[in-house]
């Protein structure tokens, strides 16, 4: 095993304890690496993030928010996708008034077997906010 | 506030500890506020363990718990469990996954795996700082489950769940119960066939009132929960009626013009349009293949239980838990792997399977008696390039068990064994020992120089370096040459699709724990049992399928189950009664209630799901979930920015 030092941007995962919390576990499970400053905080429902938690992850440094979004597997209903596609539009827009850049705030859905495409998402999302940083 | 924390960080033998500095985190964590005590241990959830935890909370009054160990999914259970025992509300106490999302995902990069675990640990303490002591909800649950797949491992399933008191609803795809069993004959080691252990099966299946067996159907649409999954299953018609005369029947399939290679014999023979696969199959009503039939009205003019007017059905059920058991395919070599599709004379071991049943007195196959037989192992299996590394640990014992058997019912057969070593397991050994007495000859070989199979004038040439012998070079001029093919997953695994069941890296439904929580999926209410999990014997396979029953029936079985006592809560100080949570809830669990200065939301906290809806809509911030508040979000999203 190797420290390789390469400098990554801090995210926050917004994910979710029945759809994309099995993902990511899946993802370490098979070994599936990527940046380890990525941290995820589960919650029931991904159409149940306040906006006010994501612009207190930027206040507190984080470079990205990823919002895993359940899409049409939520557990909870057919509205889940269009209720967290308005949550990000809303902290969009709450963002542009911070002067905080709304790249840096990204979703996509993450069903509980999309291990590849969390990580995709992940490296990708990571590689844009290391150019949104300069580094 | 908890203020007098316990936390633990797991070794987890080494699948933690060998990435992650584990003292460094129990020192980095050891004087965040709150923490009482902070322990490293090689397995958290050890007895001797849980011991520790129980003393420790009882003794110094613990008010909150952090377990820093593998996925909530595999062990949040245990340690609230842990909690309990410790005289403390389950609730207070909080699991921090630094395996799957720390040691394993970032093994490339200790250092950053051990930062990112510190992290992960600070934030658990501050979420359990704000916690609760809670009284779980409970929900009803419908006392049945669908069983998926009717070959051994279903009927077993749903007759332990039958006799257990549930209803069952049995739903296999194909036309005929049995699956791959059926397809056998001889069994080790009770010489029993898969047509009479699956006749065996019937009977049983059948005595029982509370089993509804549905073929020919499949799941095409699934929603709802544990505890309530609402299915629709689509049933296929078999254009026969029920009750019919045999006799009629068999003219009908002998003057059907169709013939289509056989999917019961893995193609070496042909069947008609209408067919059953053998003449006691389950149910004993044969089908027309009506995909291939040709409507020539040929049978129908034989026997009057022909009928074409039956129509597909779609049928709606409600089931407290789903097994699964939809089973496995045999692997199907490449063309030219190993000579396949190459010489015609290499076959897999499946269709030799069949190829006895089929012979009498004399081993035929393509009309040429066959003498000498050369068996290839791991095929499909132990890859070293393409993508089945694993053992498929039946098809060692099941070849030579197919050995021994052609070689006790037809003369002058030579069987020749190119192995890459023998996995023969437990009481199988005896069949290896007994095979090696027959006279059969084993040769080996490595990955990395496997046998050659050439053409020479009709027979087939099988080369080996054999590594048994110094690595001489031998050759054996076969007759046959049976390619021993492993499990591979079900070509067409929609159904697992449709529930969001989660593979493993061999592809196949993949538990929570192989050890701990081994018929468990990720999937609430949803169980898995026989070879759809895995490679299986089927002595293994009816284990797993016990088990699976056991596990569907622990949902259903009180007619309620316990739920998290996760629901959105009001701060009445706030509410101002907009009506957008209200709006917004899915459940309509938010109604407005009367004040004597202001009117506010209320919860209903028996339709409440604890989604969460409610709370990014609220313009004053009125409305929290039960453990996701802002206190215990916002200090977690400090602690892992920190």
């Amino acid at each position: 095993m190797v420290d390789t030092g390469k400098k990554n941007a801090r995210i926050l995962v917004f994910s979710t304890e029945k759809i994309s919390d099995p993902a990511i576990d899946m993802a370490g499970l098979l070994k599936l690496h990527y940046p380890p400053t990525i941290y995820a905080i589960s919650i029931p429902c991904s159409s149940g993030v306040k906006p006010k938690w994501i612009l207190h992850a930027f206040e507190k440094g984080f470079a990205g928010v990823f919002i895993a979004a359940d899409g049409s597997d939520c557990p909870y209903g057919e509205s889940c996708t269009e209720k967290t596609g308005k949550i990000v539009s809303t902290t969009h827009e709450l963002m542009k008034q911070k002067n905080i850049e709304p790249a840096r705030l990204r979703m996509a859905a993450i069903c509980s077997v999309c291990s590849e495409s969390f990580v995709k998402q992940m490296k990708s999302f990571n590689e844009n906010l290391l150019k949104m940083q300069g580094a | 506030m908890n203020n007098k924390l316990g936390v633990y960080i797991c070794h987890c033998g080494g699948n933690i500890s060998d990435y992650i500095d584990v003292e460094k985190v129990r020192q980095s964590v050891e004087n965040e506020e709150g923490v009482f005590l902070a322990k490293t241990t090689m397995f958290a959830c050890g007895d001797s363990n849980q011991k520790e935890m129980v003393e420790d909370i009882k003794n110094n009054h613990l008010d909150g718990v952090v377990v820093a160990s593998c996925s909530p999914k595999l062990h949040l259970l245990t340690f609230r469990a842990v909690t309990e025992r410790g005289e403390l509300n389950k609730y207070n106490y909080v699991h921090a996954n630094i395996r799957e999302q720390a040691s394993w995902a970032h093994s490339d990069d200790k250092a950053g795996a051990t930062e990112k675990a510190i992290h992960i640990v600070k934030a658990a303490i501050a979420k359990v700082r704000f916690a609760e002591s809670l009284v779980p909800i409970k929900i009803s649950s419908i006392k049945s489950v669908a069983v998926i797949g009717g070959g051994v491992a279903g009927m077993k399933a749903a007759i332990e769940l039958s006799d257990l008191g549930c209803q069952v609803y049995l739903i296999e795809r194909e036309y005929f119960v049995g699956g791959r069993v059926s397809q056998w004959d001889s069994l080790f080691t009770t010489n029993e066939t898969g047509k009479e252990l699956v006749t065996r099966l019937y009977n049983d299946l059948v005595k029982q009132k509370n089993i509804t067996v549905y073929t020919g159907a499949e799941v095409i649409s699934n929603s709802g929960n544990i505890g309530d999954f609402k299915l629709k299953i689509k049933i296929t018609p078999r254009y026969i009626k029920a009750k019919c005369n045999q006799g009629e029947l068999q003219n009908a399939i002998d003057v059907c013009p169709v013939e289509v290679p056989d999917d019961f014999n893995f193609n070496i023979t042909g069947r008609k349009a209408i067919y059953h696969n053998f003449p006691s199959e389950y149910p004993q009503s044969p089908v027309i293949d009506i995909k291939n039939c040709t409507r020539c009205g040929a049978c129908e003019k034989i026997c009057e239980n022909v009928d074409f007017t039956q129509k597909e059905e779609i049928m709606d059920i409600n089931v407290g838990s789903v097994l699964m058991a939809t089973g496995f395919d045999p692997y199907t070599p490449a063309d030219g792997e190993f000579g396949y599709n190459s010489f015609d004379n290499v076959i897999t071991l499946p269709q030799f399977k069949r190829i006895i049943d089929l012979s009498n007195e004399k081993l035929t196959f393509k009309g040429r008696e066959i003498k000498n037989i050369a068996y290839i192992y791991c095929v499909g299996s132990r890859q070293v390039e393409g993508e089945n590394k694993y053992c498929s640990r039946y098809c060692c014992t099941s070849a030579i068990h197919a050995a021994i058997i052609a070689k006790k019912k037809f003369l002058n057969i030579y069987n020749f064994h190119f192995t890459r070593g023998i996995r023969t397991y437990g009481k199988q050994e005896v069949l290896y020992d007994e095979s090696s007495r027959m006279g059969d000859i084993y040769l080996q070989s490595y990955e990395n120089d496997p046998p050659v199979v050439t053409g020479r004038n009709d027979k087939a040439v099988v080369r080996i370096n054999d590594i048994l012998t110094g690595k001489r070079e031998m050759e054996v001029e076969a007759d046959l040459v049976v390619l021993v093919t492993g499990m591979v997953p079900r070509k067409d695994n929609s159904v697992g699709s449709l529930f969001k069941l989660p593979k493993g890296r061999d592809r196949f439904f993949n538990e929570i724990h192989m050890k701990l929580r081994p018929v468990e999926t990720v999937i609430d209410g949803i169980t898995i049992s026989g070879a759809c999990q895995g490679p299986k014997n089927i002595m293994e396979t009816a284990n797993s399928a016990l088990s699976a029953a056991a596990k569907s029936y622990s949902y259903v079985s009180k007619g309620e189950l316990e739920l998290e006592p996760i629901i959105a809560r009001i701060d009445k100080d706030l509410c101002t009664w907009c009506n957008a949570c209200a709006q917004a809830c899915p459940f309509n669990a938010i109604e407005m209630e009367e004040g004597k200065t202001k009117n506010v939301a209320s919860i209903n906290n028996s339709a409440c799901k604890g989604c969460g809806m409610c709370l990014p809509v609220c313009p004053t911030d009125a409305i929290n979930l039960i453990a996701y508040s802002n206190n215990e979000i916002e200090s977690m999203i400090d602690a892992l920015a920190g």
